[in-house]
């Protein structure tokens, strides 16, 4: 693989070890944050927002210090931020670019369209079949309803 | 299925379904055995249903097994606020088996998590109701000794009738022809219509209801129910466009025959009670024997 060097990711801050999650809307800044429990770690943790982006508008993009990613972790943020993009580091070299990939299954981050849902209704965790992944529609494993993108509230 | 719960019409397999059918001969036989004693079934009516709650208790009672439950949620802990989890959680420490009916849509895949005991789902509001669709599937093939390549007439409302969509997904199973007769307001899904696309099934949609009836082999009735028009006039226009009458029946084929799940309103004019081609009592009836096949099965005594 070419090992890739870009300049402008060091503007924030230098990260020697570790993750930048990059490209992602600014409006879902915390919500990718809460999902992927960083603030619930002790890293060392540096990011930016309502930064400039062509494609988002704004971005924000964070910086996660001596932490790596499983594809199943980070796929979980594909429904708030479907276009981030992933730079993993070592010793102040990007190793390699991931992007996000939404997974076949969703447990919590969503919540069901249907109002008669049981997950609603009672304390129970949300679950989904992802029946679409283009414009990503959600099938709940409990109701069997369909929630779309249009539709789709994050919890 | 032993041991497995019976939440969806989507839950039991090609094989699963005719296994019930198979069962439910075995019980239209033979209908009082002593299979259930000792036995404890709880029914938990969160909101009454009386016909289905009749049915199972029947099915039980025929089997010798106990029945303890509530006939709907104000007569139970449920009324001083107590969690689904923790009725489930309760109830399954006093039966072998939990027959559910509940207003809340996914309520019976959710009890079936949180139990050690099976769920059988009586219905989960617009969602579930596989016991339904099962004794649907026993009587067309009791009527027309298979369900292979039959040409099926759904006719009424389309759009949200839960036994319709269920059917229809049991009935793909089977190369079967569909011809869906509603309302432009209350046609069929477009989900559905992919579904049949996707397996190469053939289907109709008409408006005029008595258009090719003389293909039909099952022609199954819905009601069509006033709240389900945003224009009341609508439903005025439509009310009595989807009545079959006897007189409609005379080019139909000897063996046709029409179900219905019941109650019905007007939909059936009463003059085609008399007809041989009216099934939907002896529907009903079916419905003891195929819940005897399912609780059976599930207890994997059968
Ligand atoms: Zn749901």
């Amino acid at each position: 693989m070419k090992i890739m060097k870009d300049i402008r990711e060091l503007k924030v801050s230098a990260l020697r070890n570790g993750t930048v999650i990059d490209h992602i809307p600014a409006k879902c800044l915390f919500k990718v944050i809460s999902i992927l429990g960083l603030d619930k770690i002790d890293n060392h943790l540096t990011f930016g927002t309502n930064l400039e982006s062509k494609k988002l508008g704004t971005k924000a993009i964070i910086k996660i210090s001596d932490k790596f990613f499983q594809d199943d972790e980070i796929n979980k943020i594909a429904l708030v931020a479907p276009d981030a993009k992933l730079n993993i580091i070592k010793e102040f070299e990007v190793v390699e670019k991931k992007v996000v990939v939404v997974p076949d299954y969703i447990t919590g981050i969503a919540k069901c369209f249907n109002p008669k849902c049981i997950t609603n209704a009672e304390k129970v965790t949300t679950k989904f079949t992802v029946i679409s992944k283009k414009n990503v529609t959600l099938k709940c494993h409990y109701c069997e309803k369909i929630t779309d993108q249009e539709h789709m509230e994050i919890i | 299925m032993k041991n497995k719960s019976l939440v969806s019409i989507n839950d039991f397999t090609k094989e699963n379904h005719l296994r019930i059918i198979e069962l439910a001969a075995e019980f239209e036989k033979k209908p009082v055995q002593d299979l259930l004693s000792g036995k404890v079934i709880a029914t938990l009516f969160f909101e009454p249903s009386t016909r289905t709650r009749l049915s199972f208790e029947s099915a039980v009672n025929k089997l010798g097994g106990r029945i303890i439950g509530f006939t709907d949620a104000s007569s139970s802990s449920v009324s001083k606020g107590e969690s689904l989890k923790d009725t489930i959680k309760t109830v399954m420490n006093y039966s072998d088996l939990i027959i559910m009916r509940h207003p809340i849509e996914g309520s019976a895949r959710y009890a079936s998590e949180v139990s050690n005991v099976p769920i059988i789902n009586a219905g989960d509001g617009a969602n579930q109701h596989p016991t339904q669709t099962l004794l649907d599937l026993y009587s067309i093939y009791k009527t027309q000794g298979t369900l292979d390549g039959l040409s099926i007439f759904l006719v009424g409302d389309l759009k949200y009738g839960r036994t319709v969509h269920s059917l229809l997904m049991a009935m793909s199973q089977f190369n079967t022809t569909f011809h869906f007769v509603s309302p432009v307001e209350l046609k069929i899904p477009d989900e559905y219509k992919i579904h049949l696309d996707s397996l190469g099934l053939k289907y109709f949609e008409h408006t005029d209801f008595t258009a090719n009836i003389h293909e039909a082999d099952i022609v199954y009735m819905t009601r069509v129910q006033r709240e389900r028009f945003s224009d009341p006039i609508e439903y005025e226009k439509v009310k009595n466009t989807y009545v079959l009458r006897n007189y409609m029946l005379s080019e139909t084929k000897p063996g046709m025959k029409i179900l219905h799940p019941l109650p019905r309103v007007n939909e059936i004019n009463d003059d085609v009670d008399e007809n041989t081609k009216a099934y939907y009592f002896t529907q009903a009836l079916n419905g003891v024997f195929t819940r005897q096949a399912i609780i059976t099965s599930i207890l994997g005594i059968k």
